[in-house]
């Protein structure tokens, strides 16, 4: 008896779960294809250009973000160390580019 | 059992056995053997360049010669000799350490060993194809770009391909140490040395695409017209220094942090104590892995970013002076009130402690950016990062290999030797460079092929000169020691010293080709002093005894390697003479037919067998 009892838990627990990340993954997708339209959307009616590229830059992202956490599950256990690699090197990126931005004059 | 049919089947058997090889202990002593050889080489260059400054108006090498003499010297020193001696120790220790049979690529790890080779040897062969690089080993843009013949283009290339092998090492120690630590292993009961490891190829992989891209640009620069730091053009000279010094200040720290690490091993081991304030010691190196990338214009005051940048990146670099000065009293501590064997090993380290504190002091001292107008480009200079890297990172190569040669060789070197190659390397170290602080107060320039006479230099450079011999007799009576050990000493125990805490002196020396027997079962920080406390003999097992996987020995690295090579003097050449691209089609064409093969053919190892093993046991070379 307790042999069967366990496993239907774990599969009614499992499937739950499956769902859930079904769902997730389906939001995900259509605000990611939404975040497409807007960005389109901005370009093809020539929203001002103050407005236009901060904009995009954060759609892009958000995007990005939405990828790697739900597409790509870092968001599930066991990805911390992917996750302190990818911002530690972002972090060394983005200060090359503020100092080749700020530092170097031309 | 590889080992014993490798050396009935004689030397050719033998030199394939080490072309193929993916076993980590083979790798790391290639690593040693090419490393040492560039040592000895890089450490001929410097005596030349003190013969030359031995007197004023010297004319024993010309002035050109002698720009090749600092420019490889450097060069050389840096990135052929401490970086692969660093991975060397790596190689040998750092799977042991962990509880692991091999690292996470074994094959990826042998073509980081053969790219580097390579390159070291690209860029030596300048010497005999009409000069070797001449812009210093910095090699800033103007004066890279302009420098006529191919010297520059060997540095380009050279450094490029080896550039590429320490970063796929870098790649290959940071996913080992995540995912291959044996069970109850957690990262707070790594040892110090497996710590410092773990953060250098951290900085390896963050730091090293800054120099490739660097020299990618100057690679099109000087090769294929492009004008990135040509002014004249629209260019800036200022982006090589910035993209070389974002690689070269994290680089200082991936060649001493590994040596930081090897330090804490030796002084706990040689006290007898567990490391005093382990999680401090991890949070400095930590730390200083950080903020060694927030400093790098520290290199460029006087380029004129600024009196706001110039602060900001001061404040930073003393900052540094911290987590360093934390491991320094750490390192006292441990050794405070312990039951002090002064080994060779332990009389090295000893010595680096306040070797490198002075060095960390003036590092302290040209930090302050207003001062380093003063400092900036005299022997000052050169005093200050020879007493870091000599006090700090050759030092600790000699340490480390004195206490880890048992595990690499099975034999220990000769004690009474190896304390006769320090003294005159320590007394000709402080000898050399001390006085080279004052020499550059008084205003002598490096870099500079003569210096004159009546300006009162005279007596310190002959002092200095005279050093170098002092270190050079040292080095020699190291390498005699080597040669002589091998003949004479017998052969180690497993916990060579007696007093071994971790992991690598829980195993045979040498350890059979799988390491370990079964995986250990760790139980806390020093693992095998935990076992020994408890009365135990060795580690208890995570795993039955059983068949163990290896990966097989493949050519392909080697091959892939000197595909680049091939392909490396296309691209110099190129320029001259457009023929000279079948070199560069045929380089590639060997890199990528290798890789073909490599992804079609398919290579799953193969299991050494549960008998097999007990009857290695049963022989005493595996525990």
């Amino acid at each position: 008896m307790a042999y069967n009892s366990k496993p239907a838990h774990h599969e009614e627990y499992q499937r739950k779960q499956h769902r859930e990340e079904m769902k997730h993954q389906v939001l995900t997708f259509a605000l990611m294809i939404l975040f497409t339209f807007i960005a389109f959307g901005m370009v093809i009616m020539e929203v001002d250009t103050y407005f236009i590229i901060p904009t995009l830059i954060i759609l892009a992202i958000v995007q990005v973000a939405f990828q790697l956490y739900y597409f790509m599950h870092m968001k599930n256990k066991g990805h911390d160390m992917p996750a302190l690699m990818m911002y530690g090197g972002a972090a060394v990126a983005l200060l090359t580019i503020i100092t080749f931005t700020t530092l170097i004059w031309w | 059992m590889s080992t014993a049919v490798a050396q009935k089947r004689g030397l050719g058997a033998a030199i394939w056995d080490y072309l193929t090889t993916v076993d980590h202990k083979k790798i790391a002593h290639l690593y040693l053997y090419a490393g040492g050889l560039f040592f000895l080489i890089g450490g001929l260059e410097a005596m030349i360049i003190r013969i030359q400054l031995m007197k004023p108006d010297n004319n024993f090498i010309s002035a050109g010669l002698y720009n090749e003499m600092i420019t490889m010297h450097g060069t050389t020193m840096i990135f052929l000799a401490a970086m692969p001696l660093i991975f060397a120790l790596m190689n040998a220790v750092v799977p042991l350490q962990i509880g692991a049979r091999d690292v996470a690529f074994p094959f990826l790890n042998s073509l980081g060993f053969w790219l580097f080779l390579f390159g070291g040897l690209m860029l030596n062969v300048s010497w005999f194809t009409g000069g070797a690089p001449d812009a210093g080993w910095t090699n800033y843009a103007p004066l890279s770009t302009t420098s006529p013949g191919h010297g520059v283009d060997y540095y380009v290339m050279g450094l490029q391909i080896s550039g590429a092998g320490t970063l796929i090492g870098g790649i290959n120690f940071l996913v080992t140490i995540v995912n291959m630590r044996a069970p109850g292993m957690t990262y707070m009961r790594m040892p110090l040395f497996t710590w410092s490891v773990f953060v250098t190829s951290t900085l390896i992989l963050f730091a090293f695409p800054a120099l490739t891209v660097g020299l990618f640009l100057m690679m099109f620069d000087r090769m294929f017209g492009s004008a990135f730091f040509d002014v004249g053009l629209g260019g800036n000279a200022i982006i090589w220094e910035h993209l070389f010094w974002i690689f070269g200040h994290p680089e200082v720290y991936i060649l001493i942090l590994p040596l930081f690490g090897a330090f804490s091993d030796i002084f706990s081991t040689f006290s007898k104590k567990r490391l005093f304030g382990y999680s401090a010691m991890v949070f400095a190196t930590v730390l200083i892995g950080f903020l060694g990338f927030m400093v790098w214009a520290h290199h460029m005051f006087t380029v004129g970013m600024g009196p706001i940048a110039n602060s900001i990146f001061a404040v930073a670099t003393m900052a540094i002076a911290v987590p360093t000065g934390i491991k320094i009293f750490n390192w006292l501590f441990t050794m405070w009130g312990g039951q002090i064997k002064m080994t060779a090993a332990m009389l090295w380290s000893v010595a680096f402690i306040p070797s490198f504190t002075i060095g960390g002091m003036t590092g302290v001292m040209l930090a302050a950016a207003a001062a380093d107008y003063q400092y900036h480009d005299t022997y000052f200079v050169v005093g200050h990062f020879h007493y870091v890297i000599v006090g700090g990172v050759v030092f600790g190569i000699f340490a480390a290999l004195h206490y880890w040669w048992p595990k690499m060789f099975g034999i220990k070197l000769n004690e009474k030797l190896g304390k006769l190659a320090f003294w005159p390397f320590f007394v000709g170290f402080h000898l050399t460079f001390f006085i080279q602080h004052f020499l550059g107060l008084m205003g002598m320039p490096r870099r500079y092929w003569v210096f004159l006479e009546g300006q009162g230099l005279e007596t310190g450079n002959m002092i200095s000169t005279v050093g170098a011999f002092f270190m050079a007799i040292g080095t020699l009576i190291f390498v005699y020691n080597v040669i002589y050990s091998a003949k004479k000493e017998k052969k180690a125990d497993g916990d060579a010293w007696g007093t071994g805490r971790t992991l690598e002196w829980a195993i045979p020396s040498p350890p059979p080709h799988y390491n370990f027997v079964q995986t250990p079962l760790v139980r806390g920080l020093d693992p095998l002093w935990v076992e020994k406390m408890d009365g135990k003999e060795g580690m208890t097992p995570a795993e039955p005894l059983g068949d163990i996987h290896m990966p097989n020995a493949s050519f392909l690295p080697f091959m892939m390697s000197l595909g680049t090579f091939i392909a490396g003097f296309g691209f110099i050449y190129q320029v001259d003479n457009k023929a000279w691209l079948i070199a560069v089609f045929a380089g590639m064409g060997i890199l990528l037919g290798s890789m073909l093969v490599r992804s079609v053919k398919d290579d799953l190892g193969h299991h050494i067998h549960k008998e097999e093993i007990e009857e290695d046991i049963k022989k005493g070379v595996a525990k």
